[in-house]
């Protein structure tokens, strides 16, 4: 008796748990069930939940219908190389401002701080123009540049660096070790945990971004995967099948992030949470 | 004494001691200097990347909204605050802000209140809780791309599953997205679920971050699970919750991607809200001026909004 008194509460708990998770997941596990449906299954109605089989020819075929492959490729090589250039730059800025001493240091963090204050989509106009006045539309630089420095970044690692022990850098400037050196081999290698979140978060950022890439795009051969994944929709003839095998393809790379780097990315994103 | 002032060659004559000094002050001067050198070339990247796409956009957003442009974007001629007035005394945008608000309203709550149950559902150390809290941590990375497309086939009037299982309770079908007065709702409902995996991700870490004695100390005075809720995790989760309100609105009012993929805007303008307006006018319209301004109006509606957040909700915030 006293046994199920004390296994009802849990039980139910679970019941609940199971429902709400039923509801949230239900989005993603009906993109990849509907994914593996034939063609004629994904024509039935009443809709079919669940395939019959394994029917993997859809992610062959959609490769066809839009040029996913180029979307995913042009996606990864963009956040990569704003992720790369987001921990280069951030770092360094961060490094000025944890740990050396210049006029003007005050003026200028308050600006960077500024940065995060002001919306992003107020600057979007003057932007677009800028990109197209050097000819940037339609090609790797548009797409990249303007995000290759991060306010956000560089916050995050300033904190961390300046976490780092002071003794530290008193004991290396007495062995006459210089601000460069201190920071290529001490302060990068011990800052790994803080340049991991910062890395799967610009780099989820960058995926998924939506609006930049809509302007700055317009041909087929440089759209990202989320403009390209919008633009299954309007295939309004194919059939759904072929749809959601695009969609997985798209969100497989994400949900392995997420898989992998969880713990970074809960540590990026409540940075600014658990300060207060 | 002698031998020791020698060996440590301290300065004897006055002339001396100045030159040394003078060199020990130059050298100090120096390298302030080249530390102050040193760290511009540090912060140049960023400093010179900011400016260009930063700071000097926000100043040309200002100018722009002075003034009327061709659609090349080129500058045709000075017209003071007439953006702002026309946009202020035009239905439609009011409309938008309305539409906005309303959008903030139907979606930052909602989302919170639901990411603070789940949190607080999954707090525990139970078997298999690590499984539901990858599940709601997940739609924290499906984009706006791919999440509006998957709801887009969920909304679908006639095919659709959402109206297939209200068809199983016996339900009327919906017409989700084409319904100017379900249009809004929709979207809604979509946005939170894509918001819910950050807030739980959030709010549960907020909710690790309390110790276990304060639980306990809890328990022994009798607390039952709703007062300990209510009285004890609200109050020091307090915090979390003004970040994650702040965050959660500016996101709202930023929201864009879904609007464009399910709705565009209609029926009706029921969907129209400020950021796809701002779209509209500078990229589809080509009116670059009266798009800055819009962008202008969505600055101080989030400047302001954020201040009024400050000053009203974090007195009530319990900072331990």
């Amino acid at each position: 008796m006293t046994r199920i008194r004390k296994l009802l509460p849990e039980a139910v708990l679970y019941a609940v748990l199971a429902v709400c998770a039923l509801a949230v997941l239900y989005p993603v596990l009906y993109t990849f069930a509907t994914a593996l449906l034939t063609p004629a299954e994904a024509s039935e109605y009443p809709p079919r939940l669940f395939p019959r089989s394994f029917y993997l020819q859809n992610f062959i075929d959609v490769f066809g219908l839009v040029p996913i492959a180029a979307f995913i490729g042009n996606t990864f090589l963009v956040s990569g190389v704003v992720m790369i250039g987001q921990l280069v730059t951030s770092s360094m800025a961060a490094y000025a401002f944890a740990r050396m001493n210049f006029k003007g240091k005050n003026l200028l963090f308050a600006l960077f701080m500024a940065t995060m204050m002001i919306p992003w989509e107020v600057t979007i106009i003057p932007n677009y123009l800028t990109v197209r006045a050097w000819g940037w539309l339609d090609s790797y630089q548009g797409l990249i540049v303007p995000f290759l420095a991060a306010s956000f970044g560089t916050f995050l690692l300033r904190q961390f660096f300046m976490q780092l022990p002071a003794e530290l850098f008193e004991a290396a400037r007495m062995d006459g070790c210089g601000h460069v050196r201190y920071f290529v081999s001490h302060v990068i290698p011990l800052s790994r945990p803080a340049l991991g979140t910062l890395a799967v978060y610009s780099f989820l950022n960058m995926w998924n971004a939506y609006l930049w890439p809509l302007l700055v795009t317009n041909s087929d051969k440089m759209r990202t995967v989320q403009i390209g994944v919008s633009m299954l929709q309007f295939q309004e003839t194919t059939s759904w099948n072929l749809v959601f095998a695009g969609i997985t393809l798209v969100i497989l790379p994400s949900l392995l992030l997420l898989a992998l780097g969880l713990k970074q990315l809960v540590r990026g994103m409540t940075v600014g949470a658990l300060k207060g | 004494m002698d031998g020791l002032e020698k060996s440590l060659s301290l300065p004897r004559d006055p002339v001396r001691a100045r030159a040394v000094r003078l060199r020990r002050t130059g050298t100090l001067s120096g390298l302030k200097w080249r530390e102050n050198v040193l760290a511009y070339a540090f912060l140049g990247p960023s400093l010179l990347l900011f400016a260009i796409f930063f700071f000097y956009p926000m100043l040309k957003t200002v100018y722009l909204s002075l003034h009327t442009t061709d659609p090349t974007g080129r500058v045709a001629g000075y017209v003071g605050w007439d953006n702002f007035s026309y946009l202020f005394r035009n239905p439609q945008f009011l409309q938008g802000l309305k539409v906005t608000a309303l959008f903030a309203l139907l979606t930052v709550p909602t989302g919170i209140a639901l990411a603070l149950v789940l949190a607080a559902l999954t707090n525990g150390k139970t078997r298999g809780i690590k499984l539901f809290q990858f599940a709601f941590s997940l739609p924290v990375v499906l984009s706006v791309g791919s999440a509006s497309v998957i709801w887009m086939f969920l909304y679908h009037p006639t095919l659709g599953t959402l109206n297939y299982f209200l068809s199983l309770l016996h339900i009327a079908p919906v017409s989700w997205l084409v319904d100017p007065k379900w249009a809004l709702v929709s979207v809604s409902i979509m946005t939170v679920w894509m918001n819910l995996g950050f807030q739980y991700i959030v709010l549960s870490s907020g909710l690790r971050g309390i110790p276990d004695e304060i639980y306990e100390s809890a328990r022994i005075d009798g607390a039952g699970p709703l007062r300990l809720f209510g009285r004890i995790l609200l109050p020091l989760l307090s915090p979390t919750l003004f970040f994650l309100a702040v965050v959660s609105v500016i996101g709202s009012f930023q929201s864009f991607g879904q609007i464009n993929i399910l709705t565009r805007g209609g029926p009706m303008n029921s969907t129209n809200v400020l950021v796809y307006s701002i779209y509209q006018e500078a990229f589809v319209n080509f009116r670059f001026g009266s798009g800055s301004a819009q962008a202008l109006v969505l600055f101080a509606i989030i400047f302001i909004l954020t201040l009024v957040q400050f000053a009203w909700l974090e007195k009530k915030v319990h900072y331990q």
